[in-house]
């Protein structure tokens, strides 16, 4: 679904150091790849704190994609009919496998997948911020594909280019089933606006609710964005968060109107002579206090994540355990 | 790939390719964890092809592949660098020569 990197540092000497990273961040080898806008590959030399800068952010990536399927996995008992059904278990299986990609991506880079569901599970790693809210109706799942999915891709298309080949190429990946969900999302929508007036109002309170939270997806304004500038120079980043942000705005807003629902925001204006649709004032302080811990769901996501990481455990063992007799078995034959 | 690894917290690493139709090669698309090479292969039919991507997959033992190192990069691939007559483009053909 999406990942963005923005949130709290690290306590230090939390990654992993590769065997021959660089101590300096401007390296001429590594930069004059940059520069030529080729890939840099697991077992390439590269700085530190690229490598620790990349763990964290396809780490928090990773968390945001298997995070993400609490919130649509909460309605599959409930979906409308057996098609909806189908659906909603095809999309959170992809959230499932999205993670699993990157991580698999998080591993090249020399870091353990256990060590990283450990940070996951103490909270020293985050996850999007917008998997902490609720999903209270069936309108919800449709608001999640067409507004947080569509702003995902809006991020997540750029990362197809990030200077890190493993990360990238997940993300082709990625790019490519994510395309379903959105679609799938505003096909709810259309179908709930189009309905009865209950089906309507329920239709637009969850884009009244969701509105706002997908713009913040996009993180801080650019101008309280610490990490972008290096992040831009080695090619991790590609556009900053208000150049992104205004992209997805400006897509929406047509569809907004395609839906025949409003976008909860009154200063909402087509800016003309610059061709773009202007959003009233985004109060980031919101954004920052469910990153910091007090959003409506963050403790019961974490909860149900653990929880569900402990009753899994007997299947690892258990797996673990056949492997090994039939390894023994196999080495008794020959 | 012994028996202990598999028995310890982590499962061991896979890399997977896969042919994506009849006509083409295997191509590696990733990699994932399971305790054996039948595991290996169902979960690696359950990541990689959701959407009929393959026809066929392999799956590897991540430790059993030997890789040319990144720091002997030049030196390793030297030998082909000054050696263009091994390309057609090398040849000049008079003008007005056919299917050469």
């Amino acid at each position: 679904m999406y990942g963005n990197d923005f949130g709290p540092p690290e306590p230090a000497g939390v990654t992993a150091a590769g065997p021959a990273d660089l101590g300096g961040e401007d390296d001429a080898t590594f930069l004059a790849l940059i520069d030529a806008d080729a890939r840099v590959e697991p077992r390439d030399q590269m700085p530190g704190a690229y490598r620790a800068s990349l763990i964290r952010q396809i780490a928090q990536h990773a968390h945001s994609e298997i995070i993400g399927m609490q919130p649509e996995g909460n309605w599959i008992g409930r979906a409308p009919s057996l098609k909806r059904k189908a659906i909603l278990l095809a999309k959170v299986q992809d959230e499932a496998g999205h993670g699993l990609y990157l991580y698999a991506a998080a591993e090249t880079l020399g870091v353990d997948r256990s060590e990283l569901l450990d940070k996951l599970h103490s909270g020293r790693q985050k996850y999007s911020s917008i998997f902490n809210y609720p999903t209270l109706t069936w309108a919800d799942m449709g608001a999640i594909g067409w507004l947080v999915d569509g702003a995902a891709i809006v991020n997540q298309v750029p990362i197809t280019r990030c200077s890190y080949g493993p990360y990238a190429r997940a993300m082709v990946r990625i790019c490519k089933e994510e395309s379903f969900h959105q679609r799938q999302g505003f096909e709810i929508l259309h179908t709930l606006s189009n309905g009865t007036s209950a089906q309507q109002a329920m239709a637009q309170d969850a884009v009244d609710r969701w509105w706002w939270p997908s713009l913040m997806m996009f993180g801080p304004p650019d101008d309280a964005s610490p990490n972008s500038e290096r992040s831009m120079r080695w090619g991790i980043k590609r556009f900053s968060n208000d150049e992104l942000r205004q992209r997805f705005v400006d897509m929406t807003v047509p569809q907004s109107q395609a839906l025949g629902l409003t976008l909860p925001d009154p200063e909402l204006s087509l800016d003309e002579s610059a061709g773009h649709w202007r959003t009233g004032p985004i109060d980031f302080r919101e954004l920052f206090e469910v990153i910091g811990g007090n959003g409506p769901c963050n403790a019961a996501r974490l909860a149900h994540r653990r929880a569900a990481h402990e009753r899994g455990q007997w299947v690892r063992d258990a797996a673990a355990a056949f492997a090994a007799k039939h390894a023994t078995d196999a080495q008794g034959a020959a | 790939m012994s028996a202990a690894a598999a028995t310890a917290g982590e499962w061991p690493l896979w890399e997977v390719f896969v042919r994506s139709r009849r006509g083409l090669s295997h191509a590696h698309v990733g990699s994932l964890h399971a305790p054996d090479a039948e595991m290996a292969l169902r979960n690696a039919r359950d990541l990689y092809t959701r959407r009929q991507e393959g026809v066929s997959i392999w799956v590897v033992p991540a430790a059993a592949i030997t890789a040319s190192s990144p720091d002997e990069k030049d030196a390793f691939f030297d030998p082909a660098a000054d050696k263009v007559y091994r390309h057609p483009t090398f040849y000049a053909v008079p003008d007005g020569v056919e299917h050469l």
